[in-house]
């Protein structure tokens, strides 16, 4: 019997040839992927250039108009003008207060949210999940009528008024002034810087704090020197998250603030709808847009360097 | 002179009476321990055993609940950390990851305020001793876990504490790495001369590095001794099983030198207790040799068994051995001997009658 009438001789296997994907394969390939990435997110791109991109578009022309004595933009050539309204001592001014009142808001909300956001960082997984519900439950009510019912608590006859007086400490009248509006500014945003910084600490290995208490460093200056720039994307986030509808926040300055105190969204819509100067509330709106730019832009540097 | 002579028994930490209670989870159980100026003390235990409990009270970053901690001398049991005279490994090196290596390293010194002249010195010193020299403006992302483990000890180091604390320094690197640093991390004691007190549920690391050992199960202090004493003469049956592998065989003690084993058989092995006690008796596998059945020689003990099989480790072969009652292991080293018997047949299985130790069953 030889080896070839062997009936379970192995037969040797043949090596299976495949076909080398050829440039021009991968380059096909690559096209289809990059199809197929468009399509899933067509709904989300036809949506903002329809609803977003056009409208602001529009009212990006509208900046560089002019208004007649009708009230209607007029487009004639370029024009500056309504930037140029933007220097006057009014809108400036108006301006400043919004940039004040925006920074003072969010400094506070840093302040109060900081320490809550270790706090919660630091709880058993249970306990984070029940306080963290109760972070967001103000938002399963309307922000108006939110609003309206701080006007009730800081009114005349209100809680806050009552409860003051009751303390022999005099009755607050602080509705309609800047007090009224930053304290629902931050009362409305809190939950806005507490997120991200919760984020952003409980991503921080806790024992760094414990290895910087270790190397003789106090609890303040681990909190200066490891807990704070480790988290800082998330200051930075939340800053910006409260900082930007602060700025051009609309709702809470027309309900807690007075006639006075007119802000920047106020203005806006004011130059919209009763001056009828569309170019200047249009420029207006640009320049906040630009600052909102700006400060997304740092925040993405920031986060970039630190992450 | 007197005070020398204190001095130098002061122990550098003294534990007395230590009890950690997590709500109602005792972690640590009255446990008494003194460890010597100099030197390199392992405690070792399975994890959730108390071990870096008992490492994180001498730290600072827990407080017992009871009982007294002295560093030289000094309570130190409610010192908040960076009060205390001592600095920790981390296991997970716990390394500042905005921080370069120097920066890391200078953190302790940066801390006490030792002045900023002195600072760049003694890092680079601290650098060298781990030899870390290059890697100086690094951050710690951009090392291997061999060095970011030595730049956690730098950083510990730098500061010349007392006593250094290691939990679980080696945990994290790979056997190859482990081993190389074993040896290092036992010159640089030596030449450091700090007394390091390192946490570990190796043992074998544990019996290789350390000066003494303090073996600990579910908050208890069972044994502390030398790796020697621990091996050969463990205290419980807990200790005896858990640093390296042993067959633990039942029995009653006869006399003072004499075990009647589960299945009858009488066998000579030394121990205090009283008669009647329920014991067992610790053999070490490779105290333990294999012979075709009989061919044991007169003076050992001996048991007679059946071969079940035979496990090939390279470098040794481990037998297992199946007597009338359990199963116990044989190992030998790997010669170029002729093979005892094959798997199946009837062994007998004989040790000195000095090799075993009689453990509290």
């Amino acid at each position: 019997m030889t080896m070839t009438e062997a009936p379970d001789e192995i037969e040797e296997p043949k090596p299976i040839e495949v076909e080398a994907a050829t440039p021009e394969f991968e380059a096909a390939a690559a096209r289809a992927e990059a199809r197929r990435g468009l399509m899933i997110a067509a709904p989300a791109y036809l949506y903002l250039i329809l609803f977003f991109g056009i409208p602001l578009a529009i009212v990006f022309a509208y900046s560089f108009a002019t208004r007649n004595r009708f009230g209607e933009a007029v487009f004639d050539g370029v024009s500056f003008e309504a930037y140029a309204k933007l220097g006057e001592p009014i809108v400036r001014d108006i301006i400043l207060r919004s940039l004040w009142l925006a920074v003072l808001t969010t400094v506070i909300c840093l302040v109060v949210a900081y320490p809550f956001s270790y706090y919660l960082a630091t709880r058993s997984p249970k306990t984070r999940n029940i306080l963290l519900v109760f972070v967001m439950i103000p938002f399963w009510s309307n922000f108006l009528v939110r609003n309206y019912a701080w006007r009730v608590i800081l009114g005349n006859d209100g809680v806050a008024s009552k409860t003051t007086g009751f303390l022999g400490l005099g009755e607050i009248e602080i509705l309609f002034t800047p007090t009224a509006v930053v304290l629902g500014l931050v009362y409305g945003f809190l939950p806005f810087m507490v997120l991200p910084l919760y984020a952003s600490i409980e991503r921080i290995d806790l024992s760094l704090v414990e290895a910087s208490r270790d190397l003789y460093a106090s609890g303040w200056q681990t909190f200066r020197r490891v807990l704070l720039p480790l988290s800082m994307p998330g200051v930075v986030a939340g800053s910006i998250l409260v900082f930007v509808p602060s700025f051009g926040a609309y709702v809470t300055p027309e309900i807690l603030g007075g006639a006075k105190t007119t802000l920047l969204g106020s203005y806006i819509v004011t130059q919209f709808l009763t001056a009828r100067n569309l170019p200047v509330g249009a420029s207006l709106s640009f320049v906040l847009m630009a600052v909102m730019l700006a400060s997304a832009i740092v925040y993405f540097r920031s986060g970039g360097k630190n992450l | 002179m007197s005070e020398e002579i204190e001095n130098a028994l002061t122990p550098a930490v003294a534990i007395s009476g230590i009890t950690k209670r997590f709500d109602d989870v005792v972690a640590v159980d009255n446990v008494n321990l003194t460890i010597g100026d100099g030197e390199f003390f392992a405690m070792l235990g399975p994890s959730g055993c108390g071990k870096t409990t008992t490492l994180r009270m001498i730290a600072g970053l827990e407080f017992p609940t009871e009982g007294s901690l002295k560093i030289f001398g000094e309570e130190v049991g409610t010192l908040p950390p960076n009060r205390r005279p001592v600095n920790t490994v981390f296991q997970s090196y716990a390394l500042f990851p905005h921080m370069t290596v120097a920066e890391n390293i200078a953190f302790g010194l940066k801390m006490r305020k030792v002045p900023k002249s002195e600072i760049g010195g003694k890092v680079k010193e601290a650098i060298r001793l781990v030899q870390l020299t290059g890697m100086e403006e690094r951050k710690p992302n951009q090392l291997s876990g061999g060095q970011q483990q030595r730049v956690a000890l730098a950083r510990a180091l730098v500061n010349q504490p007392k006593v250094l604390l290691l939990d679980e320094p080696l945990g994290a690197l790979d056997l190859k790495l482990r081993q190389e640093m074993q040896s290092e991390l036992k010159s640089l004691q030596r030449e450091v001369g700090i007394t390091f007190v390192f946490v570990t549920h190796d043992q074998e690391e544990a019996l290789t590095m350390s000066d003494r050992i303090a073996v600990m199960h579910a908050g208890q202090l069972l044994q502390v001794g030398e790796p020697e004493e621990i091996y050969e003469r463990p205290a419980n049956r807990f200790v005896a099983d858990f640093i390296g592998r042993t067959n633990l065989l039942e029995g009653t003690v006869q006399s003072s030198d004499m075990v009647c084993l589960s299945n009858g058989t009488r066998i000579p092995a030394a121990s205090s207790f009283d008669v009647g006690t329920k014991v067992a008796v610790s053999l070490r596998p490779e105290r333990a040799r294999l012979h075709p059945k009989g061919g044991a020689p007169e003076s050992n003990s001996s048991v007679d068994g059946r071969l079940e099989g035979v496990m090939y480790l390279g470098n040794a072969l481990v037998h297992t051995v199946a007597l009338d009652w359990m199963t116990i292991e044989v190992r030998a080293e790997n010669r170029l001997e002729a093979e005892v018997a094959a798997v199946g047949e009837e062994v007998t299985v004989s040790w000195d009658p000095g090799a075993v130790s009689v453990v509290a069953d």
